[in-house]
Order: C-alpha cells, then structure tokens, then sequence
C-alpha cells in the first residue's frame, strides 16, 4: 500500500511535467459525461418518469457508477493499457523485481485526466443526494459507500480480464470496452427497465445490478421483506475480482512459458 | 553459484506466408512451426566471474538470460542459481540479481534519476544506511553526481546507461546479468561502462554476465567466454585459449570463423 502511493508520486511528477495537456485532458474528461448527464436531463424534462422511477433516483443511480467507473479507470488504468507493456517488453522489466504483478501493473500508471469524470460523478451524486426524498441513516449511507467501492472492483475485474487476453493476442482487445464502457453506460440507468436476459447477464455474470440496482432499491425504500439481502448485495463486485485475478496469474504463466 | 543443467527451449512461431490470400487464410488457420532456442545447454559459473555470453543473433542468448533471471521457465532442464530455481521462487530470488536490457530502460523517462531510485529503494525494500552506502559509492564510481537531478528524458544514451547500471545495482546484488549493455554508446561511455563493470566485480565480488556483439567488450572484461549456436553450447572456456586457436586474427574475424565452422 505503502508502494502503491510511492508509484502514484512518481507518476503524478511525470503528469505534472505536461501541464496544459493535463488539464485540457482533465476538462475534457469532465464535459463529455457532462454532456450525456444533461441530455438524460432533458429526457426526463420531457417525460417525466421512466417505468416509475424519477429524475433523482436515475440522477443517483448514474452518478454512483460514473464515480465508481471512474475511480476504476484512474486505478487499473495500468491494466488497460496493458498491451503496451507486453509489447515494449517492460513486463519482463516487472518480472524481474521482488514485488507481485499485479502491485507492479497497478503502480505502471494511474490516469490523472480521469480525475475530471470523477468530479463531474460526485457532483451528480451530491446533487442527487441532497435532493431526493430519502430518510438517510447510517445504514443507507454504508450501502452507498459499499455500491461504489464494489463497483470500482468489477470495473478493476473487467480491466484486468481484458489484460490478460494481451498474453494470448498480444494487442489489447477493444472487446472488453463493451463491458467496461458499455456496463457503465447501462447501469446509469435502474436495471429495472431493461430486457430480462440483460438483467440476468448483468447480475449473475457481471454483477452491476448487485452493486447498483439492487442496493439502490433498499436505498430508496423500493424493497418488500428483508432488506440485509439489497444491503449486502454489493459484495458480489468483491466476489466477482476474485476470479478475474485467478485468470491473471494463468495468463502470467502462460507469458512465462512461452515468452510473447 | 550457477549451474545450468541441459536446459532446452523451444518456441510455437506461427508461420507467415506472403500475399493477401494467405494472409486471409491465416486468419482462420493458423500453422505453427516449433523452433528450438535451446537445445540441452549446460555449464556452471563460480563466484566473481565475469563471463562473456556470445553469439550471432537468434542463437538463443536472451533465451538463456530469460531463465536465468527468472522470466521464462524452460521446457526441461534444471537450473540452480544461489539455491534458488529461479522460475520457481521468483520474488525471493530476483532480489539477489541485477539485469540490465541494453535496449530497454527501468527508470521513470519524466522524472529526475534520483527519484526513479528512491522508488527503487521502496520495491526492494532496501534499508536507509544500505541505500545511503550503496548510491554513494555508485555516485562516485559512476560519476553520477551531475545527471541525478536530470530528468531521464534529458540524458544521452551513454549518461543514461550508467543510471542504468547504477538502478540495478542499488539493492547489492551478488548477480548483474548485462543484456547488450554498450550497444549504440559512444567510445569515452563504452570505456567508462567497461571499466565500472570491472570495478564492481573486483571490489564487491558482484558475478558479472554480459552478452554482446562488440569483441572489445569481450577482450576487456571477460576472463571467459561461452559461445553459443542455434541453441547449442559451442564453446566454454578461457579468453586465450579462444584466442590462441587463432593465431595472429582479430576477436571479429576469429569469431566469424568460429561462426562459420559450425554452418551457424
């Protein structure tokens, strides 16, 4: 943990060597979720309600994943941009230090720029917060806290999946941009009023209804009987790296074993 | 301290023919052809060497590099370095070597040096008075003192390749594995390099393996040489003994003979 900050120093003196292209990056990164927040803006203008949910419910629902996609970008960003580091040859460079990969990829970048995005989200969020008609409590306040940092884990999941097919095809695969900006995409909205077999994939594959949709219920006093259930079901983000790392390790013995 | 052990390697190499409809094709169907980069390579190298590891390109130097350092594990063979198999217990044997990849950089490109070395510090965990001692010394042999502050970026090659050598070295390494390390440096950084690495070996006992295709890093620093051919151990032994099986020939013209008679 201790190294994982000394790596953030480092990185964030070489950002600092490029200032004007940091903060336009930084701007830009806050305009374009801007830009898609106001058109759900007018949507509901319009419209009113979707499927009985109201401006500020989707208001919270997309400003809790757009925080935690962003904080998953800004953190596995190394993961991301994995396929550059086998390509150059530098993972051999991390094979050869007394530290765990996966430590070494998380500390070989962390993207700054995103930092934008992650404003913008909490501005949503605060703004969501403090104008819908929730009784908050300590319990609805941990859930909230739990829902982003979950989420942060399967968008870290879903990179370092994607990172792994680098040792397989050596190029990244934007494939993996269908879950990771695509997942975000969907889960601004409540799951709710998707199609079933979307919202069987997106709970029980990759769980962004658990750490959206579900808890969001409890939150909002959607839920009928227990509540403990929606509370904890976040957890599934925490269960669903788990795997995602055990790939990785196969994926770094395959690199081992055959040297591309 | 080292010992290799009929270590072999082969490779899967997807085979590419020319024009468009092959290259169609080989989107579908891959085929693959096997090439051996190791075939059975064996040798021991004791404490305080400094050998040289020769060989045209392809021959299967990086290979060998590669599974000694820990980085690729070998299809068969055994391999004993410090006690350790170094594919095996790969966090605790890589903090006793040291590798430096002559064409590749391990410093941080927008940051001055010596940061680039105080992160160093933290991943192998080296402790205050060792660091403090250590890039002392290293400052001094190395005449490092100018370029700490610089930024990587600013460096020439040949400044930059001391900071190399002085990031892999920090953490007291008893192993300094050298892939290339003179490549594209200018006469007065050659010698410098050259005599560093002498001065290290002698002064702190540090086993030194460089490959390389400049002779005169050879006849400079090796006391022995391995020679290596399409996977194969071809030669191991003595600098002179090299040397005097070719008479009044230069290191380059010796070598392309030796090159020759094995058809490699």
């Amino acid at each position: 943990m201790v190294l994982y900050w000394k790596y953030l120093t480092i990185l964030f003196k070489s950002q600092l060597q490029y200032r004007t292209s940091f903060w336009l990056l930084t701007a830009g990164q806050f305009l374009v979720p801007f830009a898609v927040f106001a058109g759900m803006y007018f949507l509901f203008q319009r419209f009113g309600q979707i499927e009985g949910w109201t401006f500020y419910e989707v208001a919270l629902c997309f400003g809790i994943i757009h925080v935690a996609f962003s904080l998953g970008e800004c953190l596995a960003r190394g993961f991301d941009a994995f396929s550059s580091l086998v390509i150059g040859g530098d993972f051999d460079r991390i094979l050869v230090r007394p530290r765990s990969t996966v430590l070494q990829v998380l500390g070989s970048k962390f993207e700054f720029t995103r930092v934008g995005r992650l404003v913008q989200g909490i501005f949503v969020l605060i703004w969501a917060v403090t104008h819908i008609s929730v009784d908050w409590n300590i319990a609805k306040a941990v859930t909230l806290l739990l829902m982003i940092g979950c989420g942060v884990l399967i968008f870290s999941g879903i990179f370092i999946l994607a990172a792994t097919m680098c040792f397989w095809t050596v190029q990244g695969l934007e494939v993996a941009n269908i879950f990771t900006d695509g997942g975000r995409e969907m889960a601004q909205y409540p799951l709710q009023i998707y199609e079933k077999w979307v919202k069987v994939f997106f709970t029980f594959i990759i769980p962004f209804g658990c750490v959206n949709y579900l808890p969001l219920l409890f939150i909002l006093d959607k839920t009928n009987g227990s509540s403990i259930g929606y509370m904890l079901a976040p957890l599934a983000g925490a269960i669903f790296i788990l795997p995602c790392l055990a790939i990785w390790h196969v994926g770094v013995r395959h690199y081992r074993s055959t040297g591309s | 301290m080292i010992q290799l052990n009929e270590i072999s390697k082969s490779f899967k190499i997807a085979k590419r023919s020319a024009g468009l409809r092959q290259a169609m094709k080989a989107l579908f169907v891959r085929e693959y052809s096997h090439v051996n980069a190791l075939e059975g390579i064996s040798f021991r190298i004791t404490p305080g060497e400094i050998v040289g590891y020769i060989g045209p390109n392809g021959a299967g130097k990086s290979t060998t590099i590669k599974v000694m350092s820990g980085i690729m594990v070998p299809d068969s063979g055994a391999c004993s370095i410090m006690g350790y198999t170094p594919w095996k217990d790969r966090v605790a044997y890589v903090r006793n070597i040291g590798v430096v990849f002559g064409q590749r950089s391990q410093l941080w490109w927008d940051v001055p040096v010596i940061d680039s070395f105080e992160l160093l510090k933290d991943i192998y965990k080296i402790s205050g008075t060792e660091y403090k001692a250590n890039l002392e010394l290293l400052t001094e042999t190395l005449d490092l003192g100018a370029l700490l502050h610089t930024p990587v970026r600013q460096l020439s090659l040949g400044q930059r390749m001391r900071c190399e050598i002085a990031a892999s070295l920090l953490h007291g390494p008893r192993i300094l594995f050298l892939d290339e390390p003179t490549i594209g440096l200018d006469a007065v950084s050659k010698l410098a390099v050259r005599q560093f690495i002498k001065d290290i070996n002698k002064e702190k006992g540090v086993t030194v393996i460089l490959t390389t295709h400049d002779m005169n890093d050879i006849e400079a620093l090796a006391d022995r040489i391995l020679m290596i051919g399409k996977g194969r151990l071809l030669y191991d032994g003595g600098l002179e003994k090299f040397r005097g099986q070719f008479g009044e020939k230069t290191m380059d013209e010796a070598v392309v003979q030796m090159y020759r008679e094995y058809q490699i």
